[in-house]
């Protein structure tokens, strides 16, 4: 099996984005970028499959602008065997990411597609269920178990509720939930290593998409904060206080 | 009900979509929803489990006859409506806040740090909603229930079985009444006997920080966080929770917050509408005596 892992460099989840103070954008000025942690999740498992013998080749695909190279490295340190830059300078929405990802797919022929459910950026979580649309393929968000089994990929994923499990048959596109495994810690020696294996770059304009943005950003805004609360002084009072909101009873 | 709610600030006519095997009864319910024009019922046996293939492809028909599609941001409409937006060949909007005229929406991003203010251009409006930023409606409706023809199985995927979290409690993700505990509460067992009676009284749901998972003493099924099950209940109790981003991020839109923390700091205190800083050894059980509600 040939396996392709999808992965956006991303802030660093520590880390508070704040709007830049025109409200245009947000502000991404010296704050530390990486691996998006589920597409970490995702990178991890293809390394899994390919370590128990399931995988032959591992190929990890970025798209963004040069800088996205050193995600692609990270995913090379990792065990990754090669890696596709699709270099895009502007900010790609979810329904043009997913476009470029099938012309790669196309190209590559990979039996498993891996992303993480959602970005920590842009929080959408509609990238793997959106290729796997265009492709008419079968698909496997938030998984938190992948299993191969006489050629068919056996998930486990969360429902509302609980969890599911489901078969799907290849080519498949499964997206990662942070407790589908534990990622490793690169070693210095293989970050090393990392910097011979080749890194492809694509220009996005080769590719022949429709790469276009459908949603406009007016502005954005620190969330309005919280009224202020106040402090109680026993459960009586506490009691008396929700007892006096509308619409809560208790 | 809510994403019917928020749909009407559209003022167009609204259709719900209802999928599924012997959904008779459901279908009922929904035609009752204020509103509501007609139910589009596809029920068919291989949607007894209705796979996201399955049902996107049902959208993907019908979708073209709208301007807009709605879903509550539930994990069954997040898995679905990405992909039948794909294959519309429109844009999606996820988990949106707030709605406005001329297709402007408000959605929260960079992990709840930052909102957008968007304008979509595409000539179908695909969103998921962030139900308890909208008003539900009531069940005075009655809409026309049609019989529709579901496609034919796609058969990409076989459903094989489920496992739904077995509670006498509500599910954590749409209960009225959240109450979490933190890694204070110093055991499993004193987990259970502090936060149990309180939570019978409340017919609450019980959830956990990371913290209180990670030691041990909650399932990681009911841990609120980004990291886990994200809530927004009219009330929402922390008990012995510090307060972590993460944790935060999981309960903010929580309508009414209540904390108990022995720690007169503790970080969660800057998002409650109501602190009270006890030993919650003494408060909880106090407050489960108290509670009128049975």
């Amino acid at each position: 099996m040939k396996i392709l892992v999808a992965i956006k460099r991303v802030q660093d989840y520590n880390i508070k984005v704040r709007p830049k103070s025109d409200g245009s954008d947000v502000d991404l000025e010296g704050v530390k970028m990486g691996v998006n942690p589920f597409d970490e999740n995702a990178i991890e498992e293809a390394i899994r499959l390919k370590e128990e013998g399931f995988a032959s080749e591992i190929v990890g695909v970025s798209i963004g602008s040069s800088l996205s190279q050193d995600v692609l490295r990270q995913s090379l340190a990792m065990g990754v065997d090669r890696a596709i830059l699709v270099e895009v300078e502007e900010v790609l929405q979810p329904l043009a990411v997913a476009k470029v990802l099938k012309k790669v797919v196309e190209k590559e022929k990979p039996d498993l597609i891996l992303l993480g459910k959602l970005a920590l950026d842009s929080d959408a979580g509609q990238t793997g269920q959106m290729l796997a649309g265009l492709l008419n393929c079968s698909q496997a968000t938030f998984a938190s178990s992948i299993e191969i089994k006489d050629g068919e990929v056996f998930i486990t994923r969360e429902v509302d509720g609980g969890t599911e499990s489901i078969v799907t048959k290849t080519p498949t596109v499964l997206t990662a939930d942070l407790r589908l495994n534990e990622p490793r810690f690169v070693k210095l020696p293989n970050l090393m290593m990392a910097r011979k294996k080749p890194i492809e770059t694509i220009k996005v304009d080769d590719l022949g998409v429709d790469v276009s943005s459908r949603i406009n950003t007016i502005s954005v805004s620190e969330p309005p904060p919280r009224k202020e609360g106040i402090k109680v002084k026993d459960v009586k009072e506490l009691l008396q206080k929700l007892n006096d909101i509308e619409g809560l009873k208790i | 009900m809510n994403a019917v709610g928020s749909a009407q600030i559209w003022n167009g006519s609204i259709d719900i979509l209802i999928v599924g095997e012997g959904i008779d009864r459901a279908a009922i319910h929904a035609s009752k929803l204020d509103g509501v024009d007609k139910i589009l019922k596809f029920d068919a046996p291989h949607l007894n489990h209705p796979l996201a293939e399955d049902v996107a492809n049902i959208i993907f028909k019908i979708g073209r006859e709208y301007s807009v599609i709605i879903a509550p941001h539930t994990w069954f409409s997040r898995n679905i409506l990405p992909r039948a937006a794909a294959l519309l060949d429109v844009s999606m909007i996820s988990d949106v806040l707030e709605i406005n005229e001329d297709n402007i929406y408000i959605r929260s991003t960079y992990a709840g740090n930052v909102h957008a203010k968007l304008k979509s251009d595409d000539p179908i409006q695909v969103l998921t909603v962030h139900s308890s930023k909208f008003k539900a409606v009531g069940l005075n409706g009655n809409a026309k229930i049609i019989d529709s023809t579901a496609p034919e199985a796609l058969n990409l995927t076989r459903w094989e079985k489920e496992k739904k979290i077995e509670s006498i409690r509500p599910p954590l993700i749409n209960a009225k009444v959240v109450i979490s505990g933190g890694r204070s509460l110093g055991s499993a067992e004193k987990f259970n006997e502090v936060l149990s009676p309180l939570a019978d009284k409340l017919e609450a749901a019980i959830g956990a920080t990371r913290a209180a998972v990670d030691a041990g003493y909650a399932p990681n099924e009911i841990q609120v966080g980004q990291t886990g099950v994200v809530v927004a209940p009219d009330l929402y109790i922390a008990i012995g929770v510090s307060g972590a981003n993460q944790h935060i991020y999981g309960m903010k839109d929580s309508r009414v917050v209540v904390a108990i923390n022995n720690d007169p700091d503790a970080t969660i205190f800057k998002f409650a509408d109501y602190g009270l800083v006890a030993d919650l050894f003494e408060a909880v059980p106090e407050m489960a005596t108290l509670v009128s509600k049975t």
